[in-house]
């Protein structure tokens, strides 16, 4: 019992870098119906702007007559790498996107990896091959919980992932931009003659993602301090995963889903050999997708699909 | 001007074009040694000069002019030279049947690149990877080009027929210590080769059914996250298998995949799928991807369709895989990755969708550029991503899409205006 709570804590943890990337991926997907593949390389960059930010913030503390706490370097960093990394998701946007959206789907998928893959190159170029680790802000302290382990960092970081998610689901709810997405989701081509800014909401939508992104990014750097600029491929891919799991546009399905992922990798690797894990995990979503083709949440498979 | 020296040229066959090539490579053969020699360069310059010209811009002048000298000038003057004769023997050949020209052609062709390969090994191998490209693309292009899905399963099914051909050939073939002794002889193994292809590719094909049947029911990103989830599976499968050493790999495939042999398999490779794709279920491919429901109305049957696209394209994949096992003599799952997959779909975006040519122009340009890049080290993954992008903004169909291969027209004399078409 205590093993399984032990797996479901790190599982928690596992599905929410998931379920922020994945948030990214759907929203982009509701409005434009195409994939951001760009979008585990912006998570990948998030990150290494998260190191940047919080190593200027500690030379900044260290150098005035400001000492901030930790924890305030902390949320500042994750705040300002949020904010800068969306420019990152608008830029990838208007280079690689807008030009394309009448071209085949398709190819906008493949101006999309290529970003991803210049991303990757790029920073490889510019910081080179040696790998960056995030400076530790906050120290390890683990709590005991009847031979669980929890360590408050596993905490933060499952409610600092639930809180955006939920604060994401609120803005697309509640307020007029959000109104303005859900509209573009439901009808693309009328809601510009209302007088809705298509492209200013499409870069919107762009930022948002990558904004979660990053903060994903940055949580991981807490989790696992080690950044490499390729890491952001294989958790991309599988965030895809993820948001097409949980249906169409759908953020409870892509927070959901992420976390589901999570799950079945964690316990797949708790019961099998972790050699194992890929393929028992990707064939049970195999599996989930033939009884249900469009996910959780999604619309079933219809003419509105635009090929 | 340019129109002018360009004129005589449009009536050359494409046989005047091969005696051409034929000449320019066989004076390399000859005189380019010396000739590099003479211009101060350390070797001849192995892919047209871009790895020598990238590493000392100072040869660049040399270089131009060893291309000049050797390719270019004798090129061009043969060409326009023989153009007369050139039409003249086309034109008997054309009386031949179909077949016969074909063989004729693809004969000079591979002349033409036997003679320009056989000046170093490195040729000989970015040939033969190139070759293979051309199969994969091509293959993959029908299933993302004609049938318009967006399959992310090509590297699993070129694993899957890797990994069978090289467990046959290993384990009947070669003394390994993997599979015993060699229960065949070797001498018996150039002819069994093929046959190993074959079942690698109908493996392949198995494996393709794993996301044909789901295709029913899906199409779009989510019969994309079917084929990936098929890759990550076939993937982790093969790392898992411990008979086939798991992730460190197999090595030691019999050298069998020669130039001939990957030349030969190419060829019936380009062949078929342009047939295929001309056939009736061909023109099915297309209609079933411009509108499924039209399709089906017009008593398309939908479902034999998707499954005899993916079969097909799965087969030349998984042929490609073992061909591309032989040619590097050792796979390991690693091979068939996200990294290969980015690169098929590269050449298949970049060269054309619905087009058998542009597959060949894209595999072959992406595969020279990737090798003559070489030297550019990591911004080479800069320069060909944003290439790749600026192509999309510009023609987002790739370079030549939807352009029918007609062999016919292609090996028709181009007789002079006088003499009447």
């Amino acid at each position: 019992m205590a093993v399984f709570l032990q797996n479901l804590v790190n599982a928690l943890q596992w599905g929410s870098f998931y379920a922020l990337i994945a948030l990214g991926y759907s929203m982009v997907y509701s409005i434009l119906m195409l994939f951001n593949f760009a979008h585990g390389d912006i998570f990948m960059v998030g990150s290494y702007i998260g190191v940047g930010v919080s190593m200027a913030l500690i030379a900044l503390s260290a150098w005035g007559n400001v000492v901030l706490p930790n924890w305030l370097i902390l949320v500042l960093t994750i705040l300002f790498s949020m904010f800068l990394t969306s420019f990152v998701g608008m830029i990838v946007e208007r280079v690689g996107y807008r030009p394309l959206r009448n071209a085949p789907r398709a190819s906008a998928a493949i101006t999309g990896l290529m970003i991803g893959i210049i991303l990757e190159t790029g920073n490889l170029a510019l910081l080179g091959a040696r790998r960056v680790s995030f400076p530790s802000l906050i120290a390890t302290a683990t709590y005991d919980l009847g031979g669980v382990f929890v360590t408050n960092k596993k905490i933060m970081i499952v409610l600092v992932s639930l809180l955006l998610a939920l604060a994401l689901h609120q803005f697309v709810r509640r307020t007029k931009w959000g109104m303005a997405i859900r509209a573009m989701a439901f009808d693309f081509s009328v809601v510009p003659l209302m007088g809705v800014p298509l492209n200013r909401m499409i870069a919107l939508t762009f930022a948002l993602g990558s904004a979660l992104a990053a903060a994903a990014g940055i949580l991981f750097g807490v989790a696992y301090p080690v950044l490499d600029p390729y890491m952001g491929i294989l958790f991309g891919w599988k965030a895809f995963v993820a948001a097409i799991l949980g249906g169409r546009g759908s953020i409870m399905g892509a927070t959901l889903a992420g976390f589901l992922l999570g799950f079945t990798e964690i316990f797949v690797a708790m019961i099998f050999p972790s050699t194992l894990r890929d393929l028992i995990a990707y064939s049970i979503i195999l599996l989930i997708l033939t009884v249900r083709p469009h996910g959780f949440f999604g619309e079933p498979y219809s003419a509105r699909l635009r090929l | 001007m340019a129109g002018n020296l360009w004129k005589p040229y449009s009536r050359v066959p494409l046989l005047g074009w091969f005696f051409g090539a034929l000449v320019a490579v066989t004076l390399e053969r000859l005189a380019g040694a010396p000739l590099a020699q003479f211009l101060g360069l350390q070797k001849i310059p192995v892919l047209f000069g871009f790895s020598d010209m990238l590493k000392t811009p100072v040869s660049i002048p040399n270089v131009l002019l060893y291309l000049l000298a050797v390719y270019v000038v004798p090129a061009a003057a043969v060409t326009r030279l023989g153009a007369s004769p050139a039409n003249g023997i086309a034109a008997a050949l054309y009386r031949f049947p179909m077949a016969v020209t074909a063989a004729v052609h693809l004969a000079l062709l591979y002349a033409v690149l036997h003679v320009w390969a056989g000046a170093s090994d490195y040729r000989v191998l970015v040939l033969r990877l190139t070759l293979i490209a051309v199969m994969l693309t091509l293959s993959l292009n029908v299933i993302n080009g004609y049938m318009g899905e967006f399959s992310c399963s090509h590297p699993g099914f070129m694993a899957l027929g890797a990994y069978c051909a090289s467990v046959l050939t290993i384990g009947l073939f070669v003394d390994a210590e993997l599979f015993g002794a060699a229960s065949l002889s070797p001498a018996l193994g150039r002819f069994l080769f093929p046959v190993a292809l074959v079942l690698g590719g109908l493996l392949a094909s198995f494996g393709g059914l794993f996301v044909a049947i789901p295709s029913f029911r899906t199409r779009g990103d989510y019969l994309a996250i079917i084929s990936l989830a098929f890759l990550f599976i076939v993937k982790s499968l093969i790392e898992n298998l411990e008979f086939v050493r798991g992730p460190r790999g197999l090595s030691g495939q019999p050298d069998w995949a020669d130039l001939p042999t990957v030349f030969l398999w190419t060829v019936l490779c380009v062949w078929s799928v342009n047939n295929f794709v001309r056939s009736t279920i061909g023109k099915a491919l297309n209609a079933v991807r411009d509108n499924e429901m039209a399709a089906d109305a017009m008593t398309v049957d939908t479902r034999k369709t998707k499954i005899a696209a993916f079969l097909f394209g799965a087969f030349w994949a998984g042929v490609a895989g073992g061909l591309f096992a032989h040619v590097m003599r050792y796979v390991n799952p690693g091979n068939f990755g996200i990294q290969n997959l980015a690169e098929v779909l590269a050449m298949v975006y970049f060269g054309g969708l619905n087009s058998v040519y542009g597959s060949i122009v894209g595999a072959v340009s992406i595969s020279l550029l990737g090798e003559a890049l070489r030297p550019l080290e990591i911004f080479k993954w800069i320069i060909i991503p944003l290439l790749l992008i600026l192509v999309m903004i510009f023609r987002p169909t790739g370079l030549i899409a939807f352009r029918d291969l007609d062999v016919a027209s292609l090996l028709k004399p181009k007789a002079n205006p006088g003499e009447g078409g």
